[in-house]
Formats: structure tokens, sequence, C-alpha cells
């Protein structure tokens, strides 16, 4: 029998049992435009996908336990110093099991990637509108999947329970011990009693291992569906439109390319693994609460709360014999709370603004929606501030500043530069439009000098291509919605204050640099 | 200076490092015991100190004032001891090179032995903590590892960070890296307070004890990177700008390459 | 978008460009030999992750420019299965970027909107549906079956209550009494005042029976740095210079802020730093924040001499030590 006949009986097999062909025949011709920026999310999936393999081999030998040992391991420096059996056994992952310490890398680089490319993939696709119509579910639960991501991130972080993680659990105490009216219970219930205790890292075990693994498996599953059954969103260009898709067929181009991705994620997490060492426990020491290491700092995704909660005023208010620090509630949770909620609501909000109810397939040229690009930008310099001072004493030290300097720096910072970036980059992409009108309208400078009759230069300017014509001048130019104070018959509408923000919104959403139109090019010809 | 002895670690393969770790720690205990054994006798000592007098009064007075009473920009040497002057001099905090938030170690201005000669003369003022000599500071015979990390994470890490690569204080004040710091410096440290560091007492933390944090220091300095390159030893901050740079970086080269037509 | 301008036109997908190997069988079979090539480098990872793990005991070291000694049974593991993952994938993709059909399709969308009979026949069948159950009319089922469901709930809830123990007083309380010892840490040892000279920390707990099993939650509310001052260089009022013995100030190591090791102790300044987050507290002021996000002072224990002189606290701490939480005021 010949290999192809054998994969028919397979094939039929199957087919006869479940009718898979018509699906399958139809799914492996799916269609999926190709671009780098599109395999960011594929990143964060494949290191999910690491993260499950790995996480999976440390558990073999992890034991989730506070009890304490005596180490008696190979590890000569920690030599009979006590500790708990959740250190000890991840020393020895790190020493006795080959391989072991490679694993443990493996997962925790793993985990720093899976949170980077979230963040890249949640650029790309606020950059590019890709939230809009129909896809704002889909933004939300990869909003949810981020928010898990730091959740899950932080927990594995904590496991181990060497002095750095533990300094990290007393911090994740103390901002539950604030919340209003109920923390202190809280903090005794999540801990089994006084911080530490010995139940904390027996529990979020559990969780870290089963509870969110098991949410990211739905939510990615969920995620991946609805992308799958909505088609993915394509950069402009010729020839593509909002009614179609064009790019690879699934079978077999886009399968080698997507699967030898998933080895390329593995490979370089691997690499990374073996030649640069992350979290080694073993100098960190195990945890006890009165010791502590300068520059303890949380992993990448942790340290913009940590910069936050370290600029925070120090503002605590006593009423009737009860206490609000507001010094952690802030930063810890009142900021992150309203940024999360305003980034998974911001598809209804941007349509609020414009008004844009349809479907959209093409993406935006960020410079092409100069408002949102803007806010983007100023929303990553927020980050990207939070974040510097989260590790302003290591910046400190190597760039002999003074951690003061760089706290109030920040302080300010934090205030100031966000709008300016939001200023700067408007700016610069309405600059960037007019650069494009000027190209279409006067073509490609070629840097050729030509000497007229008279003597004046000039520089001779090529043509652009009708493809490249057509991708710069192709995107909707909407008028700002027209919000008129009163309604037809004069009387004033409801809700004014609304409407004004919202007219207000809408005109600065809508600011562009008139693009080339056929008129334009046909009236320079003359 | 720190790059300067990697570099040095860099030549040797392991088993050599260790020996001529030994090596150099020996030598330097004999040039120490060398100027040690320089003040046996009465009259060697008293010669000893006026040589250091006049050094002090060169170089030094002119801050410290005539009689090390300190003036506006320094403090009075009299009784901070031996250890004290063998610490600043030898490390070449003092003389300061300028008047900078923090005196920072560099190549010291004076010789062994006229560092010693400003020890003995600064001693005589007052008593104060001595020099440890040579037969106090066998840490490799009296030490033990494992307890000095325990008392190093209680009194060091939270200044000098968990595997001594130093940390930032207020107002850019900072800690500074205790790799490639010598034994006799790093005790004399303890027991005199050098500048924004406490004094470390002998009965909090008894000698054996600071023999002990000795050895897990010097031990640290010699683990090799067990993971892979270290990234510093500073915590998850460059581990994140790896993560970024290089991981993600990678990555996204790949996937340009990737998505490129080929030809 | 305005209908009166007119847009410059779409010329259509640019026509494809054929590969080399497209139609040069020498450049396809160059191609192919690249691809085997690279699944032949990543068999040869494997073979080094193979031998590295069998062959290369763990406690080799090499040099390594830049990175310095590296441990090599390590290296060789993580670069052979990087060597051995990374090129399984470029082989693919290489296979797929110039041996496969690079000619790209369209792929037509349709509207999600359901046309209009469906939707209509979709809410006729909820209402149908509705209708039979009795839904609308039935309230009292309605209503009955709401305050189960939500009464259920409850169950959940209730159940996780014995996670831990109400805090009662807890948070409040050290172990600290009038006349405990301060013993160093690690160590366990009485310290006298004379013990610390001008200057000098030390790290204390307080004494107890058992010091080889103290609780790590017992030292998270008791642990105390001790720092020597000259008596002059304080600048406290009468009751905390009373707290004080000899120029030595205690105070609770455990930040008032977030409930790190406040033990960053800067002798020249006499400032204490927290590292976590930069709170700074000045000593001579009884730790009073300034600088950082800390509202509060750290909290001072009062502490004296026995008959032996050795050094203990004559009070317990007055307020509870360590991060705010909402009662904290009302005891």
């Amino acid at each position: 029998m010949t290999a192809e006949a054998r994969l028919g009986q397979v094939a039929n097999y199957v087919d006869e049992r479940t009718g898979a062909a018509a699906w399958m025949k139809k799914n492996l011709q799916k269609v999926f435009p190709d671009h780098w920026s599109f395999l960011l999310g594929e990143v964060a999936l494949y290191s999910f996908i690491i993260l499950l393999l790995s996480g999976t081999f440390l558990t073999f030998w992890f034991d989730p336990s506070q009890r304490e040992v005596i180490y008696e391991g190979s590890y000569a420096p920690l030599e009979g110093i006590k500790m708990s059996a959740a250190y000890a056994s991840t020393l020895h992952i790190s020493f006795e099991v080959r391989g072991g310490l490679l694993m443990r890398q493996i997962h925790h680089w793993a985990a720093l990637i899976f949170m980077a490319a979230i963040v890249a993939h949640l650029m790309r696709v606020f950059f590019t509108g890709a939230f809009r119509k129909p896809r704002e579910g889909n933004w939300i639960i990869g909003v949810g999947l981020l928010t898990l991501g730091i959740v899950e991130g932080f927990l594995g972080y904590s496991l181990p329970d060497d002095l750095l993680s533990g300094t990290g659990i007393r911090i994740a105490e103390a901002i539950i011990q604030a919340i209003p009216v109920v923390g202190s219970y809280l903090a005794y219930f999540a801990f089994g009693g006084a911080f530490p205790g010995e139940a904390f890292i027996p529990r979020i075990y559990t969780v870290h291992v089963l509870l969110l693994p098991g949410a990211f498996l739905a939510l990615i599953t969920a995620h991946l569906m609805l992308v799958w059954y909505q088609k993915h969103t394509q950069y402009p260009g010729p020839g593509r439109t909002e009614k179609n898709v064009v790019g690879y067929p699934l079978m077999p181009v886009y399968m080698a390319k997507a699967g030898g991705f998933f080895f390329i994620v593995f490979g370089v997490i691997a690499f990374l693994s073996a030649v640069a060492s992350i979290n080694p426990i073993w100098l960190y020491g195990p945890y006890t609460p009165g010791q502590i290491s300068a520059g303890s700092q949380p992993d990448w995704y942790m340290g913009w709360l940590d910069g936050l909660v370290r600029m925070a005023p120090p503002l605590e208010s006593h009423y009737f014999g009860y206490t609000v620090s507001w010094n952690i509630l802030i930063p810890g949770l009142i900021v992150p709370g309203i940024l999360f909620t305003g980034m998974a609501l911001y598809p209804f909000i941007e349509s609020w603004i414009t008004g844009d109810k349809r479907e959209h397939h093409l993406l935006d040229r960020p410079r092409n929606a100069p408002n949102r690009t803007a806010l983007g930008a100023m929303s990553i310099t927020f980050m990207i501030v939070a974040l510097i001072n989260g590790g302003n004493d290591l910046i400190a030290t190597h760039f002999d500043l003074s951690i003061n300097q760089i706290m109030w720096g920040t302080r300010f910072g934090i205030f100031i530069l966000p709008p300016i970036a939001f200023v700067v980059t408007k700016r610069l992409c309405l600059s960037l439009q007019r650069a494009d009108r000027e190209l279409v309208l006067h073509g490609r400078e070629t840097g050729r000098l030509l000497r007229l009759p008279h003597g004046e230069f000039v520089e001779v300017h090529e043509p652009i291509s009708p493809e490249k014509a057509y991708l710069l001048t192709s995107h909707e130019q909407a008028p700002a919605l027209e919000l008129p104070e009163v309604d037809g018959r004069g009387v004033k509408r409801a809700g004014a204050i609304r409407n004004k923000i919202r007219s207000r919104m809408s005109v600065a959403h809508s600011e562009a640099i008139p693009k080339v139109s056929a008129d334009d090019l046909k009236e320079i010809e003359h | 200076m720190k790059r300067l002895s990697r570099y040095r670690r860099h030549k040797a393969a392991g088993p050599a490092l260790l020996i001529f770790a030994l090596l150099a720690i020996g030598t330097t205990f004999s040039v120490a015991s060398a100027t040690t054994t320089a003040q046996t006798t009465t009259a060697d000592r008293s010669a000893l100190i006026e040589e250091g007098r006049q050094i002090f009064l060169k170089g030094c007075s002119s801050c410290h004032g005539l009689n090390s009473e300190g003036g506006a920009i320094a403090p009075s040497l009299v009784g901070v001891g031996a250890a004290s002057v063998d610490f600043q001099v030898g490390t070449g905090r003092m003389p300061m090179a300028d008047m900078s938030t923090q005196a920072m170690r560099k190549e010291p201005l004076y010789t062994p032995e006229e560092t010693a000669a400003l020890a003995a003369y600064v001693a005589s003022l007052a008593p104060g903590p001595e020099i440890p000599t040579e037969e106090q500071l066998n840490y490799e015979r009296d030490g033990s590892t494992a307890e000095g990390g325990e008392l190093f994470r209680n009194n060091c890490a939270m200044c000098h960070n968990f595997a001594g690569q130093g940390g930032a204080l207020t107002q850019g004040k900072y800690a500074p890296t205790l790799m490639g710091v010598e034994p006799k410096h790093i005790y004399e440290a303890m027991v005199t307070g050098p500048q924004s560091m406490p004094v470390f007492s002998d009965k909090t933390i008894t000698p054996e004890e600071k023999m002990s944090i000795i050895k897990w220091i010097k031990a640290a300095e010699a683990e090799p990177n067990l993971g892979g390159a270290s990234l510093g030893r500073v915590g998850p901050v460059t581990e994140g700008l790896l993560a970024w740079t290089l991981g993600l970086g990678v990555l996204i080269g790949v996937a340009v390459w990737l998505a490129m037509k080929a030809r | 978008m305005s209908n009166e301008i007119e847009a410059i036109k779409d010329p259509g997908l640019p026509a494809h460009v054929h590969r080399k190997a497209d139609h040069d069988p020498v450049a396809a079979k160059r191609a192919e030999r690249q691809v085997a090539i690279l699944f032949g480098i990543s068999a040869l990872g494997t073979l080094l992750l193979i031998f590295s793990y069998s062959f290369i005991p763990d406690d080799v070291f090499i040099f390594i420019p830049v990175m310095g000694e590296q441990n090599a049974h390590q290296l060789g593991l993580g670069l052979g299965m990087a060597i051995s993952l990374f090129f399984i994938g470029m082989g693919a993709i290489h296979w797929a970027k110039t041996l496969m059909p690079d000619q790209e399709v369209i792929a037509h969308r349709h509207e999600f909107r359901s046309p209009d009979s469906d939707r209509k026949e979709f809410v006729q069948a909820v209402k149908d549906g509705a209708g039979a159950a009795g839904l609308g009319r039935r309230s009292l089922i309605k209503r009955s079956l709401g305050a189960a469901l939500g009464l259920s709930a409850l169950s959940p809830i209730l159940l996780l209550r014995d996670l831990g123990p109400l805090p009662g007083n807890e948070l409040e309380k050290t172990t600290w009494k009038a006349g405990t010892h301060l013993v160093t840490d690690p160590g366990n040892r009485r310290i006298k005042a004379s013990d610390l000279e001008v200057g000098a920390v030390a790290q204390v707990l307080p004494e107890i029976e058992d010091p080889e099993h103290r609780h790590l939650s017992d030292i998270a509310k008791d642990a105390v740095l001790l720092i020597r001052l000259r008596p002059d260089e304080f600048n406290l009022d009468a009751d905390r210079l009373a707290m004080t013995h000899e120029g030595i100030i205690a105070f609770s190591k455990i930040c008032s802020h977030m409930g790190c090791a406040v033990a960053l102790y800067e002798q020249q300044t006499k400032h204490l730093l927290c590292p976590c987050h930069q709170s700074t507290f000045d000593v001579t002021r009884a730790a009073k924040v300034i600088f950082g996000p800390a509202a509060r002072p750290l909290p001072q224990l009062d502490i004296t001499v026995d008959g032996e002189g050795y050094l203990v606290a004559r009070n317990p701490f007055s307020e509870p030590v360590g991060p705010s939480f909402w009662e904290r005021d009302s005891r």
C-alpha cells in the first residue's frame, strides 16, 4: 500500500465518524495575510506553550511548601541554612536535577518574553486600529489575558520563596492590608493568618499551575477562535479592501511558517536560557522578613507598578479611628484600575467619539489616526516614566545620579511628559501626512540636480508608482461629528455637556492633512 | 577597576584562578605583615609615628587640621584608630581627589609603608580600632561560608546588594561594590564604619562572625556564573532589558525575515 | 468620507514576481539543499545536547569571552537545545519561502450580520420559548428562582471562610514585653549598652525560649534596629528621649509603608532608607519621614538596661508596627 493510500484510509476513517472533510477542506485554504507585526501575538502564544511544557517539568520536583527544612544539598554557601521546602526544592532543581537549571531559566525567560510579546502585540493592535468593530470583544479578551499574565507572572516569581520574591509577597500583602474596611481580613484569609505564615505558597501554587493556566487556555482558545472566524485584518494596499483578505493559504505555506516560527521562539528562549542567568535564587538566599537586599525589584511587567508606588506622595488619612493609606491605594489599586478599565473600554470610547459603527478589516497606518497614535504614545510614556522610577536605584548607581533626583524627576515627569508626548506625536503624525501628500503630488526626490537654461537649479522629482500613490491615499478621512447643541426645533438637547465633550473630541480626532485626490493630480498635470 | 579584575579572571582557567587568587591574597598578607613587623620595638615605633606625622602635615592637615582636630569639611581623626587610616588611605579613598558626594575607591596615593606610618601616627593620638593582623584575618580557616551568608544578608545586603555588587543610598551616595576588595579592608570597614557605613561592633558581630562574612564575600566573588552571563547580579532589571532587546529583538528580526518575499 | 472628491484608483494586486527557484531548477535544487542543511544543523544541536547531558560533568567550567566563566554542562545543554529547535524553525520557514507557492491568494469576507429573516426568526424562537415556559407570566417563579440563585452564590463565599483566622488584634501585637531582652540576629546573644560604639548598628530580636524555632511571622513584626548616636545628636522631645538609652535608639525594622526591612542606616546623615520604595527616615527626629511614600515614622521601642547592664525593652511597642490597615487607629 502506498503512503497516499494509507493516509486516505485514515482520512476516510475520521471523516465517516465526524464529517470533518468538508470543514477541513475549507479551513486548510484559510488565508492569512503576511506581515511581521502579525507574528507578535504568535510569539506570545508560543511562549505560553513553552511555559506549559517547562512548567510541567518543574512541578515534578518543586515542593510548594513553607515547611522549614535545613539545606543539605550541593550548593555549599547555603549548607545548613534554615529555609522553606519550596526554596530548597528550587535549589534541588537548579543543582541536582540535570537540565533543571536550564528548564527553570527557560520557564522564566519564556515568562518575560510572553509578557513582552503580549505588550508588543497590544501596541500593534492599538496603533493600527485592529480593535475596531467587529473585534472589540477580542480586544477585551486580550486585556484580560494581559491582566492575568501580570498576576500569573507575579505568582510564579513568588513561588521559590527566596529573599527577593518574599519581599514581593510582603508588598502584595501590604496592598491587600491597605484595602479599606476588609483589608486585614482579606490578608488573614489569603495568608491563613499572620504574614508570612505557611499557607500562602501552597495556595498560590494551585492558582499558578491550575486555576490561571486553565483560565488562560479558555481565553486563548476564545481569542484564537474569534481571529479564525472573523478572519485576520490586513494592512491597506493595492488590491486589499474591506471585503477581502489577501495572503497565503494555511496549507501549506502558513502552516510551515507558523509551525517553523514556534521552533524559532523555543530556540531563541533556549538560547537566552543557555547564555544568560535569570533569577539566580541561590544568591538571593531564603526569605526571612528581617532581611532585604539593595535594589529589590519585581520583574519588568510589575516594575511600572513598583515605580508608581515609589513616587506616591506620603498620604494617609485618619478618620474616626480608621486609616486609609492613599500612598498605597492610589498607585497600587486606583491608578492601575483606571488604566486597565480605560484600556478595555477604548474601542467603545473611540467609536463613541467618531460615531463610526461600521466594520473595519483594513488597518490604519498609525499616522493616519493622529489622535489615537498620540494617545498611545502618551500611555507608553506614562508607563516608561513609571518603569524608570521602578528601577531608580539601579539607574542612580549606574549613571551617577541620586535616587532623590530621579524620584522628583519622575514625580513631575509622570504628569508633564505624557501630554508632551501626546502633542509631539500628533504633530509628528500630521507632518508625516503632509510628507505623504507631497510625495503623491510631486513624486520622489531623486537627489539629481538640474540646471535650467536661466541658471536656476532644480531637483528632479520622479513620480511614484500608482501602487504607492494608492497606498498613501486609500485611507478614509472622516469629518468631525456634527452635534448641534439645539435640535431641529430649536430646543436645547439633553446632555449638553456630554455632547460638547463628544463634539470637541470628535474635532480633535478628525484633524488631518487633506489627502491627495485624483482631481488634485489632474490639476497638477495641467 | 571592576573591569580590570574581570579581565584578570578571563585569562585564567578555573583551578588556576583559585591558585592565583590564593597567591594574590598571600602576597598581600606578606606585604601587610612586613609593615606590621616593623612596629616591634618602641624606638622603631616612635620613628614611624614621626614619619607619619610628617606625611600627615603635608597631605592631610589642610582639611583635618594640624592636630587632627577636624575642620569644616573634614572630621576629627582623634580616636578613629589605625584601622580607619589603613582603610581610607589603603583603598585610595583618602586623600580625596575632589569634594564630591563621597570618597571613591581609587589607586592609593601612598605606599603601604607610608600608609602604615600615617596609621601609626593617628593611632598614637588616641586609642581606636587596630589594623587586623594576618593571624586575625585567617578567614579561610576560621570562617563558615553559610553562616557568613546569613550574616551578610542580615547586615550588609540591604546596602551592598545580595551579591555584594553595591547599591544606591540617598542623595547620590552609594554603597560600593565589595568585589575585589581586600579582606583586610572589608574587616576594617566593619569595625570603623567609614563614611555612610555604620560600625558593626565586635560584640554584636564577633570577630569570628566577621571572618565568616569575609569568607562568604570571597566565595561570592569567586563563584562562577552557574546559569550563564551574570547580567551584573543586580536582579530583574537587567533581565527585563535583555528580554526586550535580545529576546523580542531577535524574534522580531526573524519575523521580518519570515514575512519578506524570497527572490 | 465625502463623495465629491474622486479618490485615486486602486490599481489592484501587483503582478506576481516569480522567484528564481520557480523557473530555475538549479536554484530550486540549491534551495532544497539549504533547507536540508538547516535541518542537519538542528540534528547536530540535538547531538550536542545528548553529549553534554551524558559526558560533561556539571562541575566543569570554561571561559567564554564577554560571558566569563561558564558551566560547560549547562551551556552545552542549553546551546544544544537552542540549536536543535531554532534550526528546525529556520528550515521550515526557508522551505515555505523558497519552494512552496508564493502567489498571494484572495479570500472574500462576508458580513457577520445575519440576514433579517434569520434575526426575526431567532427573536421569535426566543419569545416562543420564553412564552412556553411562562417566563413572562409566572413572576412568582421568576422571583423565587432569582432569590434562590442569589442565595446559592453565598455558599462558596461562606465555604472560603476557613481560609484563615480573623485578625483580631494580632496585627497590633508583637513579642516585645516589658523586660524582654534584646538579642542579636543572628546569634541570639544579649547585648550590653557598652557593646555598641557610637555610630554602630545592630539587628536585634526579642529573646525567646526557643530561638531555634522562631516563627517568620514573629520576625515580621518583632525585628528591631538598634542605632547608637552621641546623645547630643538627638532632636527629640522629652518622652522620646526617655525611650533611648545613652544614645542608643531602637526602631521597628519593619517599614511603616509596606513592611520591607528598613535597615539602610547612613551613619553620617543619620538617615534610614528603605530599599523597596526609598522612604527615608531621620533617626535624630524619631524616624520622621523626610522623603518617599511612607506616611508615618517607624515605631520606636522604649529601651533601658536590666540590673546586669543588658539592654531590655522597658515597654512593648506603643503602636502597631508595619504597614497601615483600616482598624489601625481604633486601638
